[in-house]
């Protein structure tokens, strides 16, 4: 299959490994990747701010670039929930019908990189190798707006080596919620400390996540506390072989 | 029956316009974010509201998962509330009209204060100093209380947990349970100092068969005082006021559900029954009933039945109040519901399961939103009955963890209607100047710009490597300037790698077009 990788701007500039891991993970799954060079920002976070009228020109963009697209994947939840769940009402709130008809055509062919390889591509062991205690946090977006399952558990699961631990009442939010961080700090760190209380919990080394953003949130404070736990994308882990680590 | 002659009461929704008043422009509510902080200081609150929202959470989820069709009936509960919606004009001119068929009489208010004059009206007219009420949102959004307390006339509240609240001079903090604040410790001290130590329980020690000192603080002792002291209060009240869950417009019926009984002592004891609701609260017909008895008792106490029903038509012959009294009230409910996204606010059946699953109300509480409708309801309610203008902390007291949609009983996307009114929080905003120059504003503007071409935007990409580096120590960013303060607060940033993902790929591309060469990818 031809994906078209739709990196987000968030993975692009402050967290490339994690672009490089998708790519490597999809190649090696025998799958060919492209990069259209154009793209930028989806949106989302001025859409989710309030500036809906400054997302409307990159809600326009992101279809323009990736309508011919034969697949769209992304290693975000977030930025995929924004295409698929935000783009409609985008196009309803200002009335642009030919932006609904294309979004309308586009989104079914947008995935989130986990839910594109269990329920797309029938995946589960996709011969990673990862020899860690690893919990995962699902993202609020990956379960609500996307509905994404328990694919990420499954992915992870059946990675070789691996040392899964559930992470208690895993369903709640860590708190990230974009400017939502900044606007309401002390709200967001009454509900991180709860998400990193549960993680040490668990004593895993790792915690996995499916959105950079997330888990931007939760390690930065993790390593302010020396807590001698990682955060790492679930496409780092997937992509890790025995061979390449 | 309408009353004519009555400043501000105006028969029927058509009828000529009531006399010019002044409207009282609503206040601007404190921001959000200065009530979280004081709440979040208070480990005692912390833990009384992990509790309380986790037991009412849990049993929720149990009550809920045993229901096959709950998908169904969530989706009919929404359908009905939006058919209503659309035609609310005729069915609240039915409502009326099956009202004064069944004897009661109907009387409508624009807003809060007119609600308040003509019930306090209806009170002062039976020659009542005192009445007693059922739990209202409705009635406390008005602020009946006070207005009654101004003419005199005391309201007590018969619930429990309002009954709290009232004696400890508090504001609720939630929709079903205002005292979710409490615990029962804090509670036992307020019975001791407010009724026993006033006198205003008869016989306390006969009554708990123990010393006043030694009064526990289980639920069974509490509640006997409480009990003791309403008990008077139901039998020597003339008029009662409550609020109403629905009204079914064909037979003219209003619904009241509560849990402790103390509803139906004041529907059925006092001679005059006024009953306050807001005019969203119609539905058709006694069919659509059926939909929100299920759905209402399994969202909001997680029970599978509610214990006290009480549906009543008007006024019957040796039964009941002599007199009943229905108050249509708007207060800003049209505005809402000329609104195409806003609008589904007004499906809200006051459940709570919002609430108690919300992550962001979990850890302030209610009075954080300093609004009778706390939580994520309240973030979309409070900012369309005030205006956005009036509460613009409110839309962006969310994480939009999208929990509240999924246990929505009539499927308000709530998610939705706070990035919506976001959005006219910022239009607000840009039309000062001030708010044109804030920085946040402007650095929306700046990345908008930044993201609309591809190479402003790898400009950027670089200018932030250059841009971080006063910031950068020992390989983390431990401390940003401004507003960005509260992020590093307590979480580090990792700096912005030299190379990006795109610098990546493209010398990827670079070496794998030298076809001379094997391919060899270079490393990050």
């Amino acid at each position: 299959m031809r994906v078209s990788l739709f990196i987000t701007c968030f993975n692009d500039t402050l967290f490339p490994q994690v672009g490089i891991a998708t790519v490597r993970l999809l190649e090696r799954l025998g799958h060919s990747v492209d990069f259209p060079e154009a793209q930028t920002c989806c949106g989302q976070m001025h859409y989710n701010t309030g500036y809906q009228r400054e997302a409307l020109p990159l809600i326009r963009r992101f279809v323009q670039i990736f309508g011919e697209a034969e697949v769209v994947v992304a290693p975000s939840a977030s930025c995929v929930g924004m295409v698929r769940d935000l783009y409609a009402r985008a196009a309803a709130w200002f009335d642009d019908q030919q932006l609904a008809a294309d979004v309308a055509a586009l989104s079914p062919r947008v995935y989130e990189l986990t839910e594109f390889l269990v329920y797309r591509l029938g995946l589960e062991d996709v011969g990673a190798y990862y020899p860690h205690r690893v919990t995962y946090h699902p993202t609020c977006h990956s379960l609500r707006f996307l509905h994404v399952g328990d694919a990420p558990q499954r992915l992870l699961r059946a990675v070789h080596g691996i040392d899964f631990v559930e992470l208690p009442e895993a369903l709640e939010c860590c708190g990230f919620g974009g400017t939502f961080a900044i606007k309401n700090a002390d709200t967001s760190l009454a509900m991180l400390s709860d998400k990193l209380r549960h993680v040490l919990d668990t004593r895993a080394e790792v915690c996995v996540a499916a959105d950079s953003s997330c888990l931007m949130h939760i390690g930065g404070a993790l390593h302010r506390q020396r807590a001698g736990v990682r955060t790492v994308h679930i496409a780092e882990i997937l992509a890790t072989t025995e061979e390449r680590s | 029956m309408s009353t004519p002659g009555v400043p501000g009461v105006s028969g029927v929704p058509d009828a000529p316009a009531a006399p010019e008043r002044r409207v009282r422009r609503p206040r601007p509510l404190p921001m959000f974010q200065k009530g979280a902080r004081q709440a979040l200081e208070n480990p005692q609150l912390r833990r009384n509201l992990y509790k309380a929202t986790h037991t009412i959470r849990n049993k929720r989820a149990a009550v809920v998962g045993e229901v096959p069709d709950w998908q169904e009936l969530r989706e009919a509960g929404r359908a009905i509330k939006e058919r209503t919606l659309r035609h609310l004009d005729t069915y609240l001119q039915e409502l009326e009209a099956s009202v004064q068929r069944a004897g009661g009489r109907v009387h409508w208010a624009r807003d809060a204060e007119e609600a308040n004059t003509i019930i306090a009206r209806i009170v002062a007219e039976h020659g009542a100093r005192e009445v007693i009420k059922v739990k209202s949102l409705t009635t406390d959004e008005i602020r009946l209380n006070e207005a009654l307390a101004a003419q005199g006339i005391d309201a007590i509240e018969t619930d429990l947990a309002e009954l709290i609240i009232q004696l400890a001079g508090e504001r609720s903090s939630h929709i079903l349970v205002p005292a979710i604040h409490k615990n029962r410790s804090e509670i036992r001290e307020l019975f001791l100092h407010e009724l026993i130590e006033h006198d205003l329980v008869p016989g306390p020690r006969e009554l708990l068969g123990t010393g006043v000192d030694e009064l526990s603080d289980e639920p069974r002792a509490l509640t006997t005082v409480a009990r003791a002291y309403l008990r008077n209060k139901f039998l020597s009240a003339q008029v009662a006021i409550s609020g109403a869950n629905f009204a079914v417009a064909e037979s003219g019926t209003v619904c009241v559900v509560e849990s402790e009984g103390n509803g139906r002592m004041c529907l059925t004891l006092p001679q005059v029954l006024i009953s306050v609701m807001g005019i969203e609260k119609v539905i058709p017909t006694w069919q659509d009933l059926e939909v929100f008895l299920q759905l209402l008792p399994r969202s909001s106490t997680g029970e599978r039945m509610n214990p006290y029903t009480s549906l009543w038509t008007g006024v019957s012959q040796g039964d009941g109040p002599r007199e009943f009294h229905l108050v249509l009230l708007d207060n800003g409910r049209t505005q809402v519901l000329a609104d195409t996204v806003g609008r589904q606010a007004l499906n809200c059946i006051r459940c709570s399961a919002c609430l108690n699953i919300c992550p962001v109300y979990e850890r302030t509480g209610g009075h954080a939103y300093a609004s009778v409708y706390p939580g994520p309801i309240g973030a979309i309610l409070t900012p369309q009955l005030l205006g956005v203008e009036n509460a613009s902390s409110l839309p962006y007291a969310s994480s939009l963890c999208g929990a509240c949609y999924e246990v929505c009983p009539v499927k308000i996307n709530i998610p939705e209607v706070l990035i919506y009114l976001r959005g006219q929080v910022v239009q607000h905003k840009q039309e000062s100047a001030l708010g044109r120059l804030s920085p946040e504003a402007l650095a929306m503007k700046v990345m908008a710009q930044l993201f609309s071409s591809q190479m402003q935007y790898e400009e950027a990409q670089q200018l932030a490597r250059l841009g971080q580096l006063p910031f950068v120590h020992r390989g983390a960013i431990t401390r940003l300037p401004g507003p960005l303060g509260g992020w590093s607060a307590m979480r580090d940033l990792s700096p912005v790698p030299t190379q990006s993902f795109r610098g990546w790929w493209r010398s990827r591309q670079a070496a794998r077009r030298k076809i001379e060469q094997p391919v060899q990818e270079e490393q990050p």
